[in-house]
């Protein structure tokens, strides 16, 4: 049996892209999403998202990998095993920093692409859009408006008239088994 | 190959939109001419010049095996090491071939926080670079001590001595620089191909379908996903900018830290950095040039990228030569007698062949991008891209081995050869490079496909507001 998961609308250029993100979001609709082959200056404001968290995911992971750094040479050098190397104290903190730097940048590192795929739900191997044909296109040159089947406002006839009367093409309903 | 070379999506009204403006990629590409071209490179039929290379790199992979398979069987003795010099080439080739991915994460994330379009065509295939010049280069702390099966020595892990690793040491420094720059390249990279692959996954059929979307994990392209992207992406970008100069200065510390006359030098770290980068540029030249041919992509890495190239080679190569000249002049101005000694030796002593030969490649030879016309000429850039991969190496060469070829004691001196096998190991270790850049150029997208798109005159929404005559 075939189920409705939402709705699909194609637009001819980035320009269209972010004029219907507008209409879409002014028109009260909270569940949906532009699509496009490359980011879209502008787009941001124009769906009415809100700022990225991941700079906070990124800075936790720095700090945390940075104290982890300097804590693994402490501990290891001054109490699990002190041992004296050149005459340099067990607590070398200054020739501690590179290895506590290659560390901070290393989770940060983790933190911005782990977090970003924990932000984005990725990886998934499958998802409803995917039943589309036309959607194929969006990461050759289509720019897509995709209204998912869990918004408040989402009805059938009435998205699928509306994606049609701000400009969309193809408008089609999106269903898999 | 013809089918690639003519393409009937040509929209010349771009071009003519885009007048005046500098324009990143010629002769009109659309959106999906673009997606055309260069997911055509791994999809169509393969050129027969990718397989002679191929079976090139493969032979000289095997080279290499077959040199560290005897160099563990019998030990280091196999290689031209002696006393003093019981540092060779196994250092100079880590050097080398570290200090050459320099010049990928330059370009993704410098030239990235420098807003510098111009980048998106090349920045894919010299990330690549530095993958895989990082994995050429590890290869050689790894076996350097013969005793591969020690190799856990290099890491903190709780062992059966009880004891860890030296933090104060430079040499343990490198194993977290280089691991990290090695972890972060590679991250950087795969999130740069995720749209791609995307791309490809969307064109494909089948299995080949169903392997392209694991690898692309389900991009979709939303703008809810591409906010979030994009923001990963630059803060990696920030993250690998004091990397990428962070690492090399710590590979120049191995050198700096030690007493040894012409090493110990605080000129060292950031004379490091600008010769890893002028090498780096060095070896994307080669490839680029070698690649644009093969694969016709003229119209995507344009003589405009190439130039801007050498203008780069051509600052960093003199920040070499005037590095080498402070050497001398500080080992003068110093009064140390053994640095006078050692810089002495190294242009008129016995490896004074080896000195000339990485002073006229490094200096003299980037000094002709002065010239416009050079710049722009392919052939000349060709030819002096690989004397600065030669002059750099040579570079390593003369810095490791005069200096602990003559040190303080003058019974102690002894000249240094290198044996066949350290030499195959060298070559081999091209053979290991090649083998994985001609994978990537087969399989993966070797342009960043969504980043050069996103630098077209029509990705900008104000370019179609611009044609309506100017509403908005």
């Amino acid at each position: 049996m075939s189920q409705t998961l939402g709705v699909l609308a194609r637009f001819a250029n980035p320009a269209e892209l972010i004029d219907a993100a507008k209409k879409v979001r002014d028109a009260g609709y909270q569940s949906f999403d532009c699509h496009s082959p490359f980011p879209i200056h502008g787009m941001d404001d124009a769906m009415g998202l809100k700022r990225s968290p991941l700079g906070f995911i990124v800075g936790a992971m720095t700090i945390t990998g940075g104290s982890l750094g300097m804590f693994l040479q402490f501990w290891t050098s001054s109490v699990d095993y002190p041992l004296v190397i050149s005459g340099k104290p067990f607590f070398s903190w200054q020739a501690f920093f590179i290895v506590t730097f290659a560390l901070f940048v290393l989770f940060g590192a983790f933190g911005a692409v782990f977090g970003m795929f924990h932000l984005n739900r990725l990886p998934r191997l499958h998802h409803p859009l995917f039943y589309s044909d036309n959607f194929a296109k969006v990461t050759d040159d289509g720019f897509f408006v995709s209204i998912e089947i869990d918004d408040e406002k989402f009805d059938e006839t009435q998205t699928l008239e509306f994606l049609t009367s701000i400009g969309g093409v193809d408008v089609e309903l999106v269903a898999g088994e | 190959m013809s089918i690639l070379n003519k393409h009937p999506k040509r929209d010349p009204e771009a071009i003519e939109a885009a007048g005046g403006e500098d324009l990143l990629v010629t002769s009109g590409h659309t959106f999906s001419s673009l997606t055309e071209k260069i997911s055509g490179i791994v999809e169509k039929k393969t050129p027969t010049e990718w397989y002679l290379l191929f079976a090139m790199a493969v032979s000289g992979m095997m080279v290499l095996l077959g040199a560290i398979g005897w160099l563990i069987w019998e030990g280091t003795g196999i290689w031209g090491l002696n006393n003093p010099v019981d540092w060779g080439w196994a250092i100079v080739n880590f050097v080398f071939w570290v200090g050459i991915g320099h010049a990928g994460t330059l370009i993704s994330a410098i030239l990235f926080l420098l807003r510098q379009q111009w980048r998106t065509a090349i920045n894919r295939f010299a990330e690549a670079m530095t993958i895989f010049a990082v994995i050429s280069a590890l290869v050689f702390p790894g076996i350097h001590v013969g005793r591969v099966w020690l190799a856990y020595y290099m890491f903190p892990i709780p062992n059966q001595m009880l004891i860890w690793p030296n933090f104060r040491s430079p040499l343990l420094w490198d194993i977290f620089a280089v691991g990290t720059y090695f972890t972060v390249s590679l991250l950087f990279w795969y999130v740069g191909l995720i749209p791609d692959l995307a791309t490809l996954r969307d064109r494909a059929t089948k299995v080949r379908k169903k392997v392209l979307g694991v690898f692309a994990l389900g991009w979709r392209g939303g703008n809810r996903q591409w906010q979030h992207y994009e923001k990963a992406y630059l803060m990696l970008a920030g993250l690998a900018t004091p990397l990428v100069l962070s690492v090399h200065s710590v590979v120049a510390t191995d050198f700096a830290t030690s007493l040894i006359p012409g090493w110990h030098t605080t000129i060292f770290p950031p004379y490091f950095v600008a010769g890893a980068v002028f090498s780096g540029f060095g070896m994307v030249m080669t490839l680029a040039i070698i690649a644009r041919k093969i694969y016709h992509l003229e119209d995507i890495i344009t003589v405009d990228h190439l130039e801007k190239m050498n203008k780069i080679i051509l600052v960093t190569g003199s920040m070499v030569g005037y590095a080498y000249m402070s050497e001398f002049f500080i080992a003068w101005y110093s009064g140390n007698e053994y640095e006078y000694f050692a810089f002495i030796n190294r242009a008129l002593g016995p490896y004074a062949w080896a000195y000339w030969i990485m002073f006229t490649c490094n200096v003299i030879t980037p000094q002709i991008f002065w010239f416009k016309k050079v710049r722009r000429s392919v052939p000349i850039m060709f030819v002096a891209s690989i004397f600065v991969n030669i002059g750099m190496w040579f570079e390593r060469f003369v810095i490791t081995v005069t200096s602990l070829s003559r040190d303080f004691l003058p019974s102690s001196w002894d000249y240094y050869s290198p044996s066949i096998w350290d030499i195959l190991t060298f070559v081999g270790s091209f053979g290991l490079f090649f083998t994985f850049f001609l994978l990537f150029l087969r399989f993966l997208p070797m342009v960043a496909l969504s980043e050069v798109k996103a630098g077209l005159p029509q990705a900008d929404p104000h370019y179609y507001h611009k044609k309506d005559g100017g509403a908005k």
